[in-house]
């Protein structure tokens, strides 16, 4: 019983990592390499979202204000501090955690829309702060990021190092670490869904009320997951700052904030891995339709809207569905 | 079972991949500029005029029988304003389309989060964007067509000393353009003995500033106001400044340097000045003007062949293109340490702009003296100075 | 002093009509159908954009405002008859995204249709300002005020004296109840969507005069709109117009007296404080949450 528990839990997380093993078999220039890596830093902080809209049911529409002040607080630490990078990412989590904790009590207890407009507003002042403080974050024309480093050791994407006596390309080594961080992400993600915690959450999601009478403090846990998101956040927006080398507010604004939240509701809800294919797909697109220039912005609503009204579920669950119910078929054909 | 599971996850792979490949560009026959433009979003007003300008002049040059007899290929991409997405096309250009020179980046940040990148990959990037950052200090790789922010902060502070206007009122934008212009001014200001008595600023997407500019007009002493920012804002501001009432001495910055900004502000524009490329005033130059003839073919064809008006951020990309065509010829190949070295060392290029002196310390090349100064006069720009 | 704060209220009132016009969309499809329709800012830019571009083409102005506000209409229909009746079993949230995505999709029309330039509309009436204790009132802003005024009645009106009103609020509150008493739900919804998408036009038409207008006006005054509706408490159309002229007078005055850089974080501080005390927002229905 255990082990078959086990098993499904670790099976998505085998196959999430046989894939980035494969992947670079067909990543053909380091651009690709590059936009991967975007895209694993990018799932991690939906996988941390994920948490609060998929299992607690809490919309957060200014997410992107922690990613924005975990990036700042890397940036400056590191910049112009010259404070080592793992720390920086360490006090920028600790400060974040603080932060959606204690503007997470009140705007917690506000429910549907209203909790949307919370947090919302709290992105925009995020964002506004960031914006204005020149002297600090060089105003809205950004600043530069120096080199993620680990003991005076450079991770640059355009270095070069020997893994295991094997030659290969800074964009490379990104590549192998944020897949090594998207992995640690989700395996995180998994095991908070299934501890108590997880099912609480649940219950949360399901209905409040129902869940405070049978005793589950529901506020404690809802702060909680909101917290923890904010620290996925945080992280993988000071990751995000040293691998472009350069940041904007940008990172902190509302469209940021809606393209998390977009991924999430358009991967599937609730659904992990699901969600890591709603920020692949919504971050490949823009490439993709580059091509169609004027009409870019026309294919990518239009997409976005034929995809959720004819897969309201969201991208993973959907297709999921598909294949199990054409294989529920085949063996019923052939038995 | 894990059989097909495998055999689907290799399919979606693939799929995945052949996405990927589409993106790269074919084998590399012509010479290829890249160009990574903010066409839509809040600064498509910069990208826009930029794009149509590259499109058409590539084109002519082609007709014409290309560069060192090989056809120019423009590549571009639109960052929508957002300088993250500016990085990724930058990336994208040098490392899967390998340009051979980059001309773009319609706004500073735009330009900056590309610069780190393009300087590591060692490809001449000519910016369209404005900020004094860009090229000062000097990047290897980094040149730029328009006059800095400072310069315009010069220009328009010492036509108010000329004119004995010592203690001002400034409002800004929030915007990376407004942002830097006030800076410089505060700067160049402090430099020229001036004072800066009231200082206020407005985001790009407000719809009334009447609450900033009464917030000056209570200012005691300011003798005369300068608004730094672009794209509708600063027109609101102008029409706000009329309605209020105000009559003192009005500046605008060259971010507004535009037929269209005399629309939307229409009469409430009478007697503002601002410091602009003389493209605005083609006919009043003087006929020993070197800039004349120039500065009456691009509009002459930029507005034949787009049917619209002619803004000075598409001289930007005109100068940038041309710059980078002259650079390859003179440098005889598109080996990027040889085009480098050619930008560097171009000089008297006379281009809409201004004339353009390169060096090794400057990768601009224009003086504040190519910004003229306009008065908006009967509804129409009147070169002045 | 007095001259200076009049100003400041002025500047407020005239913001603040734009976002409580903009409320009064929200409102009405919010009660229809809870859902947060965020191309509400795109009914407005349909409608100065039209507008414009008519009268560019010599459609005197009339027609064109007629013209325009039809096409809006059409529009809102379109919106919820393609978009949002498909996705029936959709949560709130799917919802949500598929009315961001048909406002990028309509965006991106308007992009390729009308071009990217901002565009001037005249004053309604006189470009003359109005002088009232020394602080000057654009004329447009009474413009604004008034049909805000007459589109409130309107609106009360409709919901309490009309059929089809009293439909989308008996949609509003039990949706299978409304069902089981003969009221076609999904027409409901329908007109719920025509009739906040006239709204939006309208609002996108008398404000364009002030704002100017263009393909992407629509994003920052939605925005705004939504911001208003919530803190008047969403679904109540007396809070839309209370929490626009709140929202505008605090941005104004903020910006007047404390910092022209921090007004939009002052506003967006003035909402957290509100939904702190009243978690509802000011007009906000109490609503029992069914288990």
């Amino acid at each position: 019983m255990l082990n078959r528990f086990m098993q499904s839990r670790l099976r998505g997380l085998m196959i999430l990592a046989l894939i980035l093993i494969i992947l670079p078999a067909f990543l053909g220039n380091p651009f690709h390499y590059e936009l991967v890596t975007q895209m694993a830093i990018i799932a991690a902080t939906v996988v941390g979202l994920n948490l609060l809209v998929g299992f607690a049911g809490q919309i957060s529409l200014g997410h992107a204000g922690f990613f924005g002040l975990g990036a700042y607080f890397s940036g400056i630490a590191t910049g112009t501090y010259g404070w080592p990078s793992v720390p920086a990412l360490l006090v920028g989590a600790i400060l974040v955690a603080l932060i959606a904790w204690i503007v997470g009590r009140p705007i917690l207890r506000l429910k549907g829309h209203y909790l949307s407009m919370a947090t919302l507003a709290v992105g925009f002042i995020i964002a506004i702060i960031l914006n204005n403080e020149r002297a600090l974050t060089g105003g809205p024309d950004g600043m530069p990021v120096p080199a993620f480093e680990v003991f005076g050791w450079e991770l640059s994407a355009f270095g070069r190092y020997s893994l295991f006596g094997l030659e290969i390309e800074g964009f490379q080594a990104w590549y192998i670490f944020a897949s090594v961080v998207l992995l640690v992400a989700v395996w995180f993600a998994l095991n908070l869904i299934e501890s108590p915690i997880g099912r609480a959450l649940r219950s949360v999601h399901g209905s409040e009320v129902a869940a405070s009478v049978v005793g589950v403090n529901t506020a404690k846990y809802k702060s909680l997951v909101f917290v923890i998101s904010a620290i996925y956040a945080s992280l993988m927006g000071g990751l995000y700052a040293h691998f472009q080398g350069f940041i904007t507010p940008a990172v902190a604004s509302f469209e940021f904030s809606i393209l998390f939240i977009t991924m999430v509701v358009l991967g599937g809800m609730g659904s992990t891995f699901g969600v890591i294919l709603g920020a692949v797909v919504l971050k490949l697109l823009p490439q993709v339709l580059a091509d169609f220039q004027e009409l870019e912005t026309v294919m990518f609503g239009l997409i976005l809207m034929l995809t959720m009204i004819f897969m309201p579920k969201g991208l993973l669950p959907t297709l999921t569905a598909i294949v199990s119910k054409r294989m529920r078929k085949k063996a019923g054909g052939e038995a | 079972m894990f059989k097909t599971m495998m055999r689907r996850a290799g399919k979606c792979a693939a799929v995945a991949a052949a996405g990927l490949m589409m993106m790269s560009a074919q084998a590399a026959e012509p010479i290829k500029i890249g160009s990574f433009l903010s066409v839509t979003g809040p600064a498509s007003f910069l990208g826009d005029p930029e794009l149509k300008t590259l499109e058409m002049y590539v084109e002519k040059i082609n007709e014409e029988g290309g560069v060192l007899g090989r056809q120019l290929e423009l590549i571009h991409y639109d960052d929508v304003g957002n300088a993250s997405s500016a990085r990724n096309f930058a990336s994208r250009l040098v490392r899967s389309d390998r340009v051979d020179i980059i001309v773009g980046g319609s706004t500073t940040g735009a330009t900056m989060a590309a610069v780190p990148l393009i300087e590591q990959a060692q490809v001449p990037f000519i910016s369209l964007a404005g900020a004094v950052v860009i090229t000062t200090p000097v990047k290897k790789w980094v040149f730029k067509t328009p006059q800095s922010d400072r310069m315009a902060a010069e220009r328009i502070l010492s036509d108010m000393k000329d004119r004995g206007i010592t203690k001002i009122g400034l409002i800004s934008g929030t915007d990376g353009f407004g942002s830097s212009g006030r800076t410089q001014t505060l700067e160049v200001a402090e430099k020229m003995g001036m004072e800066v008595l009231a200082d206020v600023t407005y985001s790009g997407s407000d719809t009334d500033m009447t609450a900033q500019l009464t917030n000056i007009r209570n200012t005691n002493g300011v003798e005369a106001v300068l608004n730094f920012g672009f794209g509708q804002g600063p027109a609101i501001v102008t029409r706000n400044y009329a309605q209020l009432g105000m009559n003192l001495p009005f500046y605008q910055s060259h971010g507004v340097a535009s037929d269209g900004f005399l629309e939307l502000a229409g009469s409430s524009a009478e007697g503002l000045r601002l410091p602009a490329s003389p493209l605005l005033v083609p006919d009043s130059l003087p006929e020993d003007d070197p800039q004349k003839a120039v500065v009456q073919n691009y509009k002459s064809e930029y507005e034949a062949r787009w049917d619209s008006k002619v803004s000075t951020f598409g001289a930007y990309a005109y100068d940038g293109l041309m710059l980078a065509v002259r650079a390859i010829e003179e440098a005889g190949s598109t080996d990027p340490e040889a085009v480098r070295e050619a930008l560097e060392n171009i000089k008297g290029y006379v281009g809409v702009t201004g004339e353009f002196n390169m060096s090794p310390d400057d990768h601009n090349g224009l003086d504040p003296d190519s910004f003229r100064i306009l008065e908006v006069q009967n509804g129409e720009w009147k070169l002045i100075d | 002093m007095l001259a200076e704060f009049l100003q400041y209220l002025f500047t407020g009132i005239t913001i603040g009509a734009t976002y409580a016009l903009i409320a009064l969309g929200f409102t009405l499809i919010y009660n229809a159908s809870h859902v947060i329709n965020f191309a509400q800012g795109e009914f407005l830019m349909i409608g100065g954009m039209a507008t414009v571009s008519l009268t560019a083409m010599g459609v005197p102005m009339v027609f064109a405002v007629v013209l325009a506000i039809i096409l809006a209409g059409v529009l809102g229909i379109a919106l919820q008859r393609l978009a949002i009746a498909p996705a029936k079993q959709a949560d709130v949230v799917t919802l949500i995204i598929i009315t961001i995505g048909a406002s990028i999709f309509i965006r991106g029309i308007a992009q390729v249709v009308w071009g990217k330039e901002y565009h001037v509309m005249q004053n309604f009436s006189t470009d003359q300002p109005i002088q009232v204790f020394g602080a000057v009132l654009n004329s447009q802003s009474l413009w604004v005020l008034g049909i805000g005024a007459v589109m409130v009645v309107a609106l009360v009106l409709f919901f309490t004296k009309t059929l089809i009103g009293k439909a989308i609020l008996a949609t509003s509150m039990n949706k299978e109840a409304a069902r089981l008493v003969g009221i076609r739900t999904q027409m409901v919804l329908m007109l719920a969507f025509m009739v906040s998408a006239l709204l939006g036009s309208v609002a996108g038409i008398v404000v364009a005069p002030i704002t100017f207008t263009s393909y992407d006006i629509g994003i920052i005054l939605g925005l705004k709109g939504f911001v208003a509706a919530a803190i008047g408490g969403l679904g109540s159309g007396v809070g839309a117009v209370v929490g626009g002229l709140a929202l505008g007078i605090v941005e104004a005055m903020a910006a007047g007296y404390i910092s022209s850089d921090y007004k939009d974080a002052v506003a967006f501080s003035m909402i957290l404080l509100v939904l702190f005390f009243m978690p509802r927002g000011l007009f906000g229905a109490k609503v029992v949450e069914r288990v």
